[in-house]
């Protein structure tokens, strides 16, 4: 019987990629919550470069990076594809989540840590990038055509903890009428059923959230 | 023409050359398109859009973009000679985060090593070293990253070979003194046809930088 654990928090959305990739497919795991202040031996053990979460466990071997752990899930159980078959429709969702990670998430955290100048600034630059997911979408339900894949993983922030900083900042970013495909998107992924069971509770998001806005934009407030 | 394949690329590029060792290594015939960074190609720009970058690898009329999603693409059509990822998801899994390793850690230090001055760049060369001490580790007695064959990790790491000169002569260390496993598997990687090929002499790149601190003012 395969041994697989999954060391989270229970706030971490690069760790609840791996959570609905799990789900999806239909694999039984062991969840360890890690808290980050005070990690564990085993968490250090298993991830000795980044000492990060999420780190899946499978049959005692390490995996770290949530979308490599993706690749990983997708290659190992072969139900429920994440990627699609096509060399080339796969290189382009690794380029989209790649995308996603390097550039997007900065760009829309910008926009509600910075002020005036600054966040109009930040306001254009996340738009800019959020134009370009909007044009991928193109008409379809999820970034995988019918089905949640890869893409529509590595976005999962976006149906979640974009409405929870938009609520705290009193900023919308993605409107209906600018980004109608995106907000679609958000709807369709948010309440998938798989998606829907595992968010965190929002009103601990918010706390959070509330607190990490404060710290980042006191840090980036003018001295 | 039923196969048509084409890079978009910049000589010095450490990124295009990944590119360029994977292609050599499927022996895949294309065309090398040389670009003028200053001066983007309306075919670059069409391409990707996004990034506006190089490599881009143009096949049958579609591009792929990022130099180490190109390196699996290639891997994933070209699946019927010299693997360049292994086939068990084990293995895959530990090349990917290695590949993966190099690209967050290298890129950035290095830059500071000739971009730099003063504090900024000591605490680079420093950073340099300690992260091609954590590969020299994981290179172990192996000759090579992949095992007993060149693979996926030596191609995103031998790039950076090139410019190695470069980094030692602004930087004024010896990498070889450091890391000598490091130097030792990239001279094994130059004996190999398709890497020897691909990257560009190290004082070509050496004198390169040199104009473009000057061209850009960094000096």
């Amino acid at each position: 019987m395969a041994e697989l654990k999954l060391f989270r928090t229970w706030s971490s959305p690069f760790a609840l990629r791996v959570v609905w990739a799990l789900n999806l497919k239909g694999i039984q795991y062991d969840t360890i919550f890690e808290d980050l202040s005070n990690k564990s031996s085993l968490l250090l053990q298993y991830n000795p470069i980044y000492k990060k979460v999420p780190v899946l466990v499978h049959n005692g071997k390490p995996l770290v990076e949530s979308l490599l752990i993706l690749e990983y899930i997708d290659e190992t159980w072969k139900q429920t594809p994440l990627l699609p078959e096509d060399p080339s429709e796969r290189a382009t969702a690794r380029f989209w989540a790649k995308f996603g990670d390097d550039k997007v998430m900065l760009s829309v955290w910008n926009v509600f840590i910075k002020q005036g100048k600054d966040q109009e600034e930040a306001i254009v630059t996340a738009q800019e990038n959020l134009g370009f997911i909007e044009r991928q979408l193109s008409g379809k339900k999820f970034f995988n055509g019918e089905t949640i894949g890869f893409v529509d993983l590595a976005f999962g922030w976006l149906a979640n903890l974009l409405s929870i900083w938009e609520e705290i900042c009193g900023v919308t970013l993605i409107d209906h009428e600018k980004f109608p495909m995106l907000s679609e998107w958000i709807q369709n992924f948010a309440g998938a059923p798989i998606i829907k069971e595992s968010w965190p509770p929002r009103d601990k998001l918010i706390t959070k959230n509330q607190a990490l806005l404060e710290v980042y934009t006191s840090k980036e407030a003018p001295k | 023409m039923a196969h048509e394949v084409v890079l978009l690329d910049f000589w010095p590029s450490m990124f295009g050359m990944r590119v360029r060792v994977a292609l050599a290594e499927k022996g895949i015939k294309y065309e090398y398109k040389e670009e003028d960074l200053r001066n983007k190609s309306p075919l670059l720009l069409k391409m990707n859009p996004i990034h506006k970058k190089i490599p881009v690898l143009i096949h049958n009329g579609k591009p792929v973009c990022e130099s180490l999603i190109i390196v699996q693409y290639i891997d994933e059509v070209w699946n019927d000679k010299s693997p360049l990822l292994p086939s068990d998801p084990d293995q895959r899994a530990h090349a990917r985060f290695w590949a993966d390793f190099i690209e967050q850690k290298v890129y950035d230090t290095a830059k500071k090593i000739w971009a730099t001055k003063g504090e900024e760049q000591e605490a680079a060369k420093k950073e340099f070293i300690e992260t091609f001490k954590i590969l020299e580790e994981e290179l172990g007695e192996k000759p090579f990253f992949g095992g007993e064959t060149f693979g996926f990790v030596d191609i995103a790491l031998i790039t950076f070979y090139s410019w190695f000169y470069t980094y030692e002569t602004f930087g004024n260390f010896s990498i070889e003194a450091e890391c000598p496993k490091i130097i030792a598997w990239a001279k094994r990687c130059m004996q190999k046809e398709s890497v020897a090929n691909s990257l560009p002499d190290q004082k070509k790149i050496y004198d390169f930088t040199v104009w473009m601190k000057k061209y850009f003012g960094m000096d």
